[in-house]
């Protein structure tokens, strides 16, 4: 077996050293009865590093690879061009097969990286301090919500959540609430041009420990948040700002700027790529010094080393599970560190002029798509604002359209009734991202093929 | 035995003139091939970008007036500057491709490059969560696929696939827990967890509602199994058990423990960090467990990647299976495999979940590396994989139980870690001292005051994928650093010496932390990026 180095020679010597006569005396604690004596039925054996790669090759061949087709999907997770030193990078054996750092003087590459990486979602947060990542965007959605019901001490109990929050997201944090008792106030969102700011601001209330939003929205709409932040804060709740496309804010203001409490986000965008949906990055922020000690997650600092220079640390553990067991700020003991370390590296690549760029070129895009598919007969915009990402209505079952066009090797964004199932009145709705990767033709692709199947 | 080492050079051997041999200072900081990295908010610039990205066409924008006009103060650097900053921050860092990694409890075993390779593969990397079904079968058949190992290795019912890591997976099996006993109306409030568990243990119990009490060991390191039965009633919803345990043993007693569990209406959990000792050899669900998170980061050699991502899919037992968390996969009557979601649950009788964990369906980056890895060993090579890494870890415990205090050495072989305490230390050496010791030595620590029920401790775990001649080069490292603990050498007190860093001030960092970089502010008031350039 190519990756187990012991000798039948080596096992024997060291059975000896060791004083046991054959491998299985090791195993003498394990019950008599629960021992297994051969290899367990109904599993192949070893199998070649050629048969292995062709197998997998023969599955992955049974899935349309987004850059075979013409690509529109989005709702949490874009497609965007990673540049190929990012890949390069990561794969390096030095950060890929490294430990969580808590040995610094020994990590400190990892460690610096992660010190980067907290600098830069910050200031694209417009926040205080970041962590150094959580597991995704929907799980850091909800450690959010922890926080702030932490923050209330337990002394409010109502966590409302915009309709436009991404429907995933919300089930996260609903799933989580049964068990802590928290009480969610949700509803699916209205097919309207403009958010329901309103109708939101209206159910915040002196028992409301925070208020979610998705910015730009679920239907890819941008509002200004300053009028929610406002009403929060009036009644002592925090503003959770959720951000699902982080290139968006080369082009939009930063939740921080505009009052927002904590910030957080996926990260999938820069670095990572589709996957499938994981393993994704988990973005975390805070606009206040006094809620840094109650963030969940891990945290990289400065200090100095015994000769006086800069290094990095793990800090603020004291907040953390392995310290505080059952009085632990949250129970992850994981962030998402190599895709922290991507998203880093393809940050730095892009630098503040690329993000511009990069993020005007989505919207220009985008703009055009939108102007396009508004041509279509019966086809509608809804958006009056976008970034990326925007909807349209077809007026009819827009799934049985998504299928129907699969097959011509067209993936023509995310259904509103696969997000939303159990509201009919969404179901003629398509989310449509357009992304630097987007090209006219594929824009003109999506349009005819929606002339034809719609006719 | 073989030598320390190859190189000709011998320990001890006496240097003429010692400054001579360290030569003088640099005008840079750097040593040769240690060289010092600025922080990229030093060297980059926010007009620099090493992407190649149209001009802005300065049409008007659609971005509802929230256009971002301020600065950001996101610096920037070429193809080739970013290449070379990452390249030197990575040799900063130590990784087991560059040796032995002996952490406890965390299994750090070489990480396949053909699992790299595959999970590149465009079907895998390169396809939506959202996609229609009809475009994703394959992906579909890895998880289906990974599921059925994970199944048959466990000998479990079912399993959940979309817990992120292993914490995630407790509380993803600590939930499906409590959903169960809510469904027959038994609202039970306690969750025992052994002294000796992971943090994490409590950690999630606490999480998902639940009062925490400890469960007493006994003396040769493994659960009191009368005092457990002492302790089970009404009010007990589960009980959290790591097998083997974090004192390296396997729970003899399991099958009675859970048994004495069931009989008294609660649920067994397991922490399945340590499966890597039993891969093959012993299935969980034989022992009578209910639901056990599996760290395929562990287990299954999916890269760690300097903390994470992990991946934590949980097995379970008949009777918590309808409440596994949704989205899942089957494999219907067509011979197809099906995704269940919200939408669908009804169609599979899914309909007891207890809800949504994750927005998407998991790690498949790691599910297609795990799969990768599970078809490379096969049934007979994973039961290998356990066999080695329990000889490994036997073999390290007994070349050095003459030089270190081994507590739980007399309870009989150990399975895949050695665990020592610092008895015999000389009074001023702690294990951290002898830990900083072992990194001059070019290895990582071991694990160190964990297990809490053993003081000083050092947890030792080998894994199978080291050879002889590397477990004897520790051996002989570990032995002599573990001597001149005993004998209270105090450069051990400032080790490490030959390290990227000396030892870090915690203290500093925590007492006024700096979590973010920021520019030094000019006496112009104007800051300047590259004040502290090359240092």
């Amino acid at each position: 077996m190519r990756y187990l180095p012991l000798t039948e020679a080596d096992r024997s010597a060291m059975l000896e050293t060791i004083g046991a006569p054959d491998v299985d005396a090791l195993f003498s604690d394990v019950p008599e009865e629960a021992r297994l004596t051969g290899p367990i039925e109904g599993l192949p054996m070893h199998a070649s590093e050629m048969a292995v790669e062709k197998h997998m090759r023969r599955l992955s061949k049974k899935n349309l690879a987004a850059s075979d087709a013409a690509f529109f999907l989005g709702a949490g997770a874009y497609k965007h061009h990673v540049p190929a030193s990012v890949d390069h990078i990561i794969q390096r054996g030095e950060f890929l097969t490294a430990y969580t750092p808590y040995q610094p003087e020994i990590a400190q590459g990892t460690l610096q990286m992660l010190f980067e990486f907290q600098t830069q979602v910050a200031r694209l947060y417009g926040c205080h301090v970041a962590n150094a990542s959580m597991y995704d965007g929907s799980t850091a959605c909800w450690e959010a919500v922890a926080m702030a019901s932490r923050i209330a001490r337990g002394k409010k109990r109502k966590v409302v959540l915009s309709g436009a929050l991404h429907p995933h997201y919300a089930e996260v944090v609903k799933t989580m609430a049964k068990f802590t008792e928290d009480e969610i106030a949700h509803a699916s969102p209205a097919l309207q041009a403009q958010p329901d700011n309103d109708g939101l601001i209206a159910r915040i209330d002196d028992d409301t420990s925070c208020v979610v939003v998705q910015y730009p929205d679920i239907l890819g709409r941008v509002t200004d948040l300053q009028p929610i932040a406002d009403a929060a804060h009036e009644k002592g709740a925090l503003l959770i700002v959720v951000n699902t496309e982080p290139v968006a804010l080369g082009a939009i203001r930063s939740p921080g700027e505009m009052g927002a409490d904590i910030v957080v986000g996926e990260g999938q965008s820069l670095g990572v790529g589709l996957q499938f949906g994981g393993p994704y990055l988990g973005l975390f922020a805070v606009t206040s010094p006094k809620h840094v000690r109650q963030m969940p997650g891990r945290l990289c600092g400065e200090t100095v080393d015994a000769e006086g220079k800069r290094g990095f640390v793990l800090t603020l553990s004291t907040r953390e599970q392995h310290i505080r067991r059952e009085k632990a700020t949250s129970n992850i003991c994981t962030n998402s560190g190599l895709c922290a370390l991507a998203f880093s590296v393809h940050m730095t690549l892009l630098g503040e002029k690329g993000l511009r760029r990069l993020a005007m070129e989505n919207h220009c895009l985008a703009c055009h798509a939108a102007d396009r598919l508004a041509k279509v007969p019966g086809v509608s915009v809804l958006n009056d604002s976008f970034f990326n990402e925007f909807t349209i209505r077809l007026g009819t079952d827009a799934r049985a359209v998504v299928r129907t066009l699969a097959e011509r090797d067209i993936l023509a964004g995310v259904s509103l009734g696969r997000l939303f199932p159990n509201n009919a009145e969404l179901a003629d709705g398509l989310l449509v991202a357009v992304t630097e990767t987007t090209t006219e033709e594929d824009i003109e692709t999506l349009a005819s093929a929606l002339e034809e199947v719609l006719s | 035995m073989s030598a320390p080492n190859q190189s000709g050079w011998k320990p001890g051997t006496p240097v003429e003139d010692h400054n001579a041999m360290s030569g003088p200072d640099t005008v840079t900081g750097n040593r040769a091939l240690m060289l010092e990295e600025p922080l990229l908010f030093e060297i980059g610039h926010v007009e620099t970008t090493g992407v190649d990205l149209p001009e802005p066409s300065g049409a008007t924008t659609r971005l509802g007036g929230m256009d971002r006009a301020e600065a950001i103060g996101l610096p920037g650097l070429s193809e080739p500057e970013a290449v070379r900053h990452y390249t030197r921050l990575s040799r900063q860092n130590y990784g087991i491709d560059l040796g032995f990694f002996p952490l406890g409890s965390c299994t750090m075993k070489h990480n396949p490059r053909l699992n790299e390779k595959v999970a590149r593969m465009p079907g895998f990397a390169d396809v939506h969560p959202l996609q229609p079904v009809q475009t994703v079968r394959g992906a579909l058949e890895v998880i289906n696929e990974l599921a059925h190992w994970l199944i048959a290795l466990t000998g479990m019912h079912g399993v959940a696939m979309s817990p992120k890591a292993g914490a995630h997976g407790e509380l993803c099996g600590i939930l499906c827990i409590r959903a169960a006993l809510e469904a027959r109306g038994d609202a039970r409030k306690v969750v025992l967890v052994p002294e000796s568990a992971h943090g994490t243990n409590p950690a999630t119990a606490a999480f998902a509602g639940y009062e925490v009490e400890d469960i007493p060991a006994t003396p040769e390191g493994r659960v009191d199994l009368e005092a457990l039965k002492a302790r089970l009633g009404p009010d007990v919803a589960a009980v959290m058990i790591t097998n083997p345990n974090t004192c390296g043993l396997f729970e003899r007693d399991m099958k009675a423990i859970s048994d004495a569990v069931h009989a008294a209406g609660g649920f067994v959990y397991c922490d399945g960090a340590n499966f890597n000792a039993i891969v093959g050899k012993v299935r969980p669900g034989d022992l009578g467990v209910d639901a056990m998170h599996i760290n395929l980061h562990k287990t299954f050699s999916t890269p760690h990647g300097g903390g994470g991502p992990g991946s934590g899919p949980v097995v379970l037992s008949e009777a918590l299976a309808p409440y596994g968390p949704l989205p899942y996969v089957v494999r219907g009557k067509d011979g197809e495999v099906h995704l269940v979601e919200e939408e669908n649950a009804d169609q599979y009788g899914h309909t007891q979940s207890f809800g949504r964990m994750t927005a998407f369906h998991g790690q498949m980056g790691m599910f297609s590396r795990a799969l990768t890895y599970m078809l490379s060993h096969g049934a007979d090579g994973l039961k290998q994989v356990a066999e080695d890494a329990v000889l490994n870890a036997n073999y390290v415990l007994r070349s050095l139980d003459d030089v270190l205090d081994a507590p739980f050495g007399p309870s009989g072989p150990c399975m895949h870690e050695a665990l020592f305490s610092d008895a015999g230390f000389a009074e001023d050496i702690s294990t951290l001292d002898l830990a900083k010791g072992l990194i001059d030595e070019g290895y990582h620590p071991m694990t160190m005051y964990f297990p809490l029920v053993v003081h000083g401790a050092m947890l030792i775990e080998p894994t199978e994928t080291e050879s002889k001649a590397a477990l004897d080069q520790f051996i002989a490292a570990l032995r002599s650093v573990a001597e001149r603990a005993k004998a209270g050498d105090a450069t051990l007190k400032t080790a490490p010496h030959y390290a990227p860093r000396r030892r870090l001030d915690e203290t500093l960092a925590a007492r006024k932390p700096v979590l973010a970089y920021e520019e030094p502010v000019a006496p112009s008031g104007q800051p300047t990026m590259s004040e502290q350039g090359g240092r």
